[in-house]
């Protein structure tokens, strides 16, 4: 029998230690609230678990020194929030150019520029729309509590080895910060077998030398190398997409919210449900790829339904929904950002006006 | 017969992009023969900057990253961590090591990594066609400083300097490539800051003083002279730490 433990952790220490249990032996970092308590975390265990942490000087040289793990072959990571991503982007964009598989957490806070602490889901954009310089894509993974910010680093890890990838982790101050409990494995299910990594850095010793580089000066050569990146996203579009639903069957109003948002649009939709209003939900778990299928699926039932998408942003994930559904049913939003997060009475009010 | 002197095994049989009289090929020369003679091609790996020698893992026989622009002192210190037993070393410009990428270097060299630096001052940026760098001379006229550099856009920055007053930092010298016997005190010097790595020293960084006939506006040989009559007035050869 499987030994499992419950303990009660926080948000940003769960997405730790799920890490540390998927494998994960690197990593760097640079202090930011509200997701101190990763690093922090990372400090006292990473060295338990044979690994290297280290304090970086900046965002700058922590994603840069993710990259170099990376080549090395290490199962490598970084985090930060809104303002340190930023700084990352250089980086994340030469670990995509690279094709170096990597971890990269975003506990959101608001913005833009400075912004403030408060949880925020106005990041949407930056991580799904390659929030760097070039085409290329992150898979984007957005937990909605804090055992399942432990679990879906075991994913994430997985998912960046298996495609030579950086996975982003859009978790949020909420997340972050909310304690709860967390059945933590003693074993590790959620590690498949891994793909060798005969393209590492370890010396050319007994084989010809490897070359860690984004860099294609030929005519000709970048684009044959974007062509294969592109077929690669078609793949990872096709495979990847991941996503909860509730109620779908006969709702009249589909609610469509990721991460923290959707623990309070669920409780909204249970609140409705027992009051027999044809409510459902969808909670995308990949922002990237985002669960088209499901979406497509409703539009080419022919009902009669509503989208009504809830962020903490003001509509971001919202053009997904439209791009998903294509334009062939109706979509509402509702959302707050810059610390404003839509209350479930706000919510329950909004639902009922559609449902008139 | 004995052969006394051959192609170094790390140097690829091609040619390189470089401009004549160009220092760079004899850098990267005297990189592959040093780690050749130290026997550690089998477990160097190199890490290429963003600059002219961008692509010198196409002359180098090694394994070699590449890394973003002043991020190579970042890479490498984490391919080090991560593979204690491989000997790790960036090459790095100017404008590389000196501008873009000052706190990578500072912070590389203050945690006191076990790499070997090697860092080309050639007082230019070259790739990008003869701007100012942070080692341009004072009165040096570059496509940024068209009436010569003046105090108001910073003196010549003394890097390795200020390096040593880091803790972390173990050895740095001054060299240069304007004749041969500063090239054989280049490798020599080069070598210095391999063994080291070797030993588990710690941080050793090489500053080459190096030619750039094409953006200083001179022959190959005029280029030479200024190597000796100007910049290392400016940049004294010799051991600074």
């Amino acid at each position: 029998m499987k030994k499992t433990k419950k303990v009660l952790m926080i948000g940003n220490e769960a997405i730790a230690e799920g890490a540390l249990q998927a494998g994960c032996r690197f990593y760097s970092g640079y202090p930011i609230t509200p997701q101190n308590e990763l690093p922090a975390y990372m400090a006292k265990h990473m060295p338990e678990a044979g690994g290297i942490f280290i304090q970086a000087e900046s965002e700058l040289s922590a994603i840069n020194m993710v990259f170099g793990a990376a080549a090395a072959g290490a199962m490598a990571m970084t985090s930060s929030s809104s303002p340190g991503i930023s700084l990352k982007q250089e980086g994340i964009s030469y670990i995509a150019g690279a094709e170096l598989p990597a971890v990269i957490v975003n506990v959101m806070r608001g913005g833009p520029g400075l912004g403030n602490i408060w949880p925020a889901q106005s990041d949407y954009f930056q991580a799904t729309r390659s929030g760097g310089h070039g085409d290329y894509h992150l898979i984007v993974l957005a937990p909605a509590s804090v055992q399942e910010s432990y679990d879906i680093m075991f994913t994430a890890f997985n998912l960046a080895d298996k495609y030579r990838i950086p996975v982003m982790i859009l978790a949020d101050g909420m997340l972050g910060q909310m304690m709860e409990p967390v059945i933590a494995r003693s074993q590790k299910p959620g590690v498949k077998k891994l793909p060798a990594k005969p393209w590492t850095l370890t010396g050319c010793k007994g084989r010809n030398p490897n070359i860690v580089k984004s860099f294609y000066m030929a005519l000709g050569d970048l684009e044959k190398f974007n062509l294969a990146l592109q077929k690669e996203y078609k793949v990872i579009r096709q495979e990847e997409q991941r996503w909860e639903s509730f109620f779908l069957d006969d709702a009249e109003v589909v609610l469509v919210a990721y991460g923290t948002m959707a623990r309070i649009v669920k409780t909204a939709v249970n609140k409705l449900r027992a009051n027999a209003k044809k409510v459902g939900l969808i909670r995308p778990i990949t922002l990237w790829p985002f669960p088209e299928a499901v979406f497509k699926r409703l539009a080419a039932s022919g009902r009669r339904l509503k989208f009504l998408v809830i962020e903490m942003s003001y509509g971001q994930m919202l053009e997904d929904v439209k791009l998903a559904s294509g334009c062939k049913l109706p979509v509402e939003f509702l959302g707050r950002s810059g610390g404003g997060i839509p209350a479930e009475t706000e919510i329950i009010r909004k639902i009922n006006s559609l449902l008139k | 017969m004995k052969k006394i002197h051959g192609h170094p095994r790390s140097l690829r049989q091609v040619s390189t992009h470089y401009c004549p009289g160009c220092g760079h090929g004899i850098a990267h020369r005297l990189i592959a023969e040093v780690v050749d003679e130290l026997g550690i091609r089998e477990r160097v790996i190199g890490i290429a900057p963003v600059g002219c020698a961008v692509i010198a893992y196409d002359y180098w026989d090694f394994d070699c990253s590449e890394a973003a622009h002043g991020r190579a002192l970042a890479v490498a210190t984490a391919i080090k961590r991560v593979r204690p037993e491989n000997i790790v070393f960036t090459y790095q410009g100017d404008g590389d090591l000196a501008a873009i990428g000052t706190n990578e270097t500072i912070h590389a060299a203050n945690r006191g990594e076990n790499l070997t630096v090697v860092f080309i001052n050639n007082a230019i940026y070259g790739m990008t066609g003869g701007q100012m760098a942070p080692t341009t001379l004072l009165g040096q006229k570059t496509a940024t400083t068209p009436e010569g550099r003046d105090k108001s856009q910073g003196w010549p920055l003394k890097i390795s300097e200020m390096l040593a007053l880091l803790s972390g930092v173990k050895y740095i010298e001054r060299t240069s490539l304007h004749s041969p016997g500063d090239i054989i005190n280049t490798k020599r010097a080069i070598k210095q800051a391999f063994q080291n790595q070797i030993d588990g020293v710690g941080f050793s960084l090489v500053e080459v003083l190096s030619p750039c006939p094409t953006y200083w506006g001179l022959s190959p040989l005029d280029a030479l002279k200024w190597v000796k009559d100007a910049m290392s007035k400016e940049f004294p050869i010799g051991r600074i730490k």
